[in-house]
């Protein structure tokens, strides 16, 4: 008996298919939206959770400025990191692996005809260690590069394919904003990381030749820290904090002036955002569920006007009220079903193709299909349900009348 | 065997609208058919009979009065009973065929069995002996817009007797026919009245229809004007 109606209700749906898509782009839209949102989420959050692992979590990130909550306000003045903070650290900081300087600007890159905004970093050979980055071919600076602020640099896979396709960089010129920079070194391959960033667009220069010709000041905006293997980041966060207090000056009664972050706090702070994103993703995928449940009502109304007869004919023939609101109502299911599955389909395309963009893992929950599964058919049954009692609630005589 | 009859009308009224406009459509009916009768009920337009008509088949109650129908009190019968009566024990034969579009003929005459809960291979064979019975063998996969009005009258018939039911209600069933065509569906229905003793009560508006009836019953303003039985001679 269900199977009949079911069978009954599809051959319906075919019989008025581009009406019944149309009716369904709400439905498809909404659970398309939520699909592919929860799953470029979970992949989102995997590769965050791979990549912290990768750095190995022992990284540390001291920055000037409070130690302010996640997502609060710009703050008015920051006292800068000068040279002494990180002299001060390579002196007395024990139980580390690297410390390392880290100035960052976004800047135009320019070879030949070619052009690409690039992150610059000005930093020393320390930084590579602290993030365990390699090069891949080339070298790394040298002493007195480092120490003279010479312009050479090295680049990532993204600007070496920008510029030389699959050629060696080594010993090329590249326009860094204004300033000339030979190519010393190629930087292994990273992709992506869980931040949508992408990791091989960038170029490392010495410090100081960064705060030269490309900052134009003696900033530091980051020191980066790893922890060696045997000491905790938790013990290196205090020594951090003791030192810099100290050579700060910052005294017991004031606030940190500077703020020191580990990468699962930063992977919080990631994730806060995430959420924020999902939920208002997850606001417009509700309204156009709603939006597709009253379009799923109004065909069914359309529906059960233009087959009033055809519901004269059943109750004549001895159907209960019963049977004619099932048939009606399963109608509106196989209905909104149809879109649910459409829409899953679309959404877990839609993850697929922006995990292949970003280099994240595609990470389909069968949870959450099942969900939308679940979702769609009750939506089809809570706004199928009025038109379907109005079917059953029909007169037969005055249905059997009806053209 | 003298048994109690099928139907029996009681004082029964029916009235459409309140007041100046209100509309005796039956004032007072009262009548018994047999069980076997072959009935045939004529008269002017708005005279009443497709109003008597809903009654017997179940589908409408009276505004005053009885209506019984095989020993129940089917009038005081809420519209889900009622529809389990027309279920099991009524077929319906209209005048417009009312066989559901772009379904075929099988498929047509097989939704009485659905709402009884008949199994899908069982209803299927039933379908096609109603169907055979009607003279309809190899239309069985055409759907009605396929067929011509005579034929589709006969899927119609078909639906209606392939429950079994005890009576055929029948409201200007060759209305829409040419007269060859009507004399084959009224050589039908004698048939199904002779052979299988199925009750039958049709309206008709032609009197040559109306002969092959038993019984015939006018009505004029609601009111039952004339009672005719046929004499069983010739
Ligand atoms: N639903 C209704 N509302 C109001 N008046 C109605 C309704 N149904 C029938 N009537 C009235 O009741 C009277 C009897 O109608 P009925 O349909 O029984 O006539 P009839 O004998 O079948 O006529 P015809 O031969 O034209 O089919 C008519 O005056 C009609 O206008
Ligand atoms: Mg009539």
């Amino acid at each position: 008996m269900i199977w009949e109606t079911v069978r009954l209700a599809l051959r319906s749906v075919r019989r008025n298919a581009l009406r019944s898509f149309l009716t369904l782009l709400g439905i498809v839209i909404g659970v398309a939206a939520v699909i592919a949102m929860l799953t470029i989420g979970s992949g989102t959050t995997e590769k965050v959770k791979a990549d912290i692992s990768q750095l190995g979590s022992n990284l540390l990130i001291v920055r000037a400025g409070r130690p302010a909550a996640p997502g609060s306000g710009p703050q008015q003045t920051i006292r800068q990191f000068g040279d002494k903070e990180v002299a001060a650290l390579t002196a007395h900081l024990e139980g580390v692996r690297a410390v390392s300087p880290a100035s960052q600007k976004q800047v135009r890159v320019v070879f030949g005809t070619e052009s690409l905004t690039s992150s610059i970093t000005g930093t020393d050979n320390a930084y590579l260690d602290a993030r365990d980055w390699k090069v891949a071919s080339g070298r790394s600076f040298s002493e007195s590069e480092v120490r003279g602020g010479v312009n050479v640099c090295l680049i990532g896979e993204t600007v070496r394919q920008q510029f030389f396709g699959s050629g060696d960089p080594d010993g090329a010129a590249i326009r860094i904003g204004r300033v000339s920079c030979k190519v010393i070194g190629l930087l292994e391959p990273k992709g992506y990381s869980g931040f949508g960033q992408d990791q091989d667009n960038v170029v490392l220069m010495p410090l100081q030749a960064f705060q030269r010709r490309i900052a134009g000041n003696r900033d530091i905006d980051n020191i980066y820290v790893a922890a060696d293997d045997a000491t905790p980041t938790q013990v290196v966060q205090t020594r951090i904090e003791d030192i810099m207090r100290d050579v700060r000056r910052v005294t017991a009664d004031r606030e940190d002036d500077f703020a020191v972050r580990d990468m699962t706090q930063i992977a919080d702070a990631m994730a806060s955002a995430t959420a924020t994103m999902t939920g208002m993703l997850g606001a417009v995928a509700g309204v156009s569920l709603l939006v597709g449940g009253i379009g799923i009502m109004n065909i069914m109304l359309v529906s059960v006007t233009e087959r009033t007869r055809e519901i004269g004919i059943r109750l004549a023939i001895g159907a209960h009220e019963k049977h004619i609101l099932i048939q009606f109502l399963v109608e509106a299911t196989v209905l909104s079903l149809l879109g649910g599955l459409i829409g899953i389909a679309i959404g877990l395309a839609l993850a697929g193709a922006a995990s292949l963009a970003l280099s994240i893992p595609f990470a389909p929950s069968l949870a959450v299909v099942l969900l939308a599964v679940g979702f769609s058919a009750l939506i089809g049954m809570v706004f199928g349900f009025f038109p379907a009692l109005r079917g059953a609630r029909l007169d037969p005589i005055e249905a059997l009348r009806h053209e | 065997m003298d048994t109690a009859p099928l139907i029996v009308f009681d004082k029964v009224w029916k009235t459409y609208g309140q007041g100046e406009a209100e509309v005796r459509a039956l004032a007072g009916i009262d009548l018994a058919i047999g069980q076997g009768e072959f009935v045939a009920i004529m008269g002017p337009s708005g005279s009443g009979k497709s109003t008597a008509m809903n009654i017997v088949g179940c589908l409408d109650t009276p505004t005053s009065g009885r209506y019984g129908f095989m020993g129940t009190d089917a009038g005081r019968l809420d519209r889900n009973r009622r529809a389990v009566l027309r279920n099991l024990y009524i077929g319906f034969v209209f005048q417009g065929y009312n066989l559901l579009p772009r379904t075929t003929a099988a498929e047509n005459v097989e939704l009485p069995l659905i709402y009884r809960g008949v199994a899908a291979h069982e209803r299927r064979a039933l379908a096609m002996k109603a169907l055979a019975e009607v003279g309809l063998e190899g239309r069985e996969h055409h759907t009605p817009a396929e067929l011509s009005g005579g034929q589709q009258q006969r899927v119609a018939i078909a639906r209606a007797i392939v429950t079994r039911p005890t009576l055929l209600v029948a409201d200007e069933p060759t209305g829409n026919l040419d007269t060859a065509r009507s004399h084959e569906i009224m050589q039908l229905l004698t048939s199904l009245n002779q052979d299988a003793g199925l009750t039958i009560v049709m309206v008709t508006h032609e009197a040559d229809i109306a002969a092959y009836a038993g019984r015939t019953i006018a009505f004029r303003d609601g009111h039952i004007a004339s009672d005719t039985k046929k004499r069983e001679a010739a």
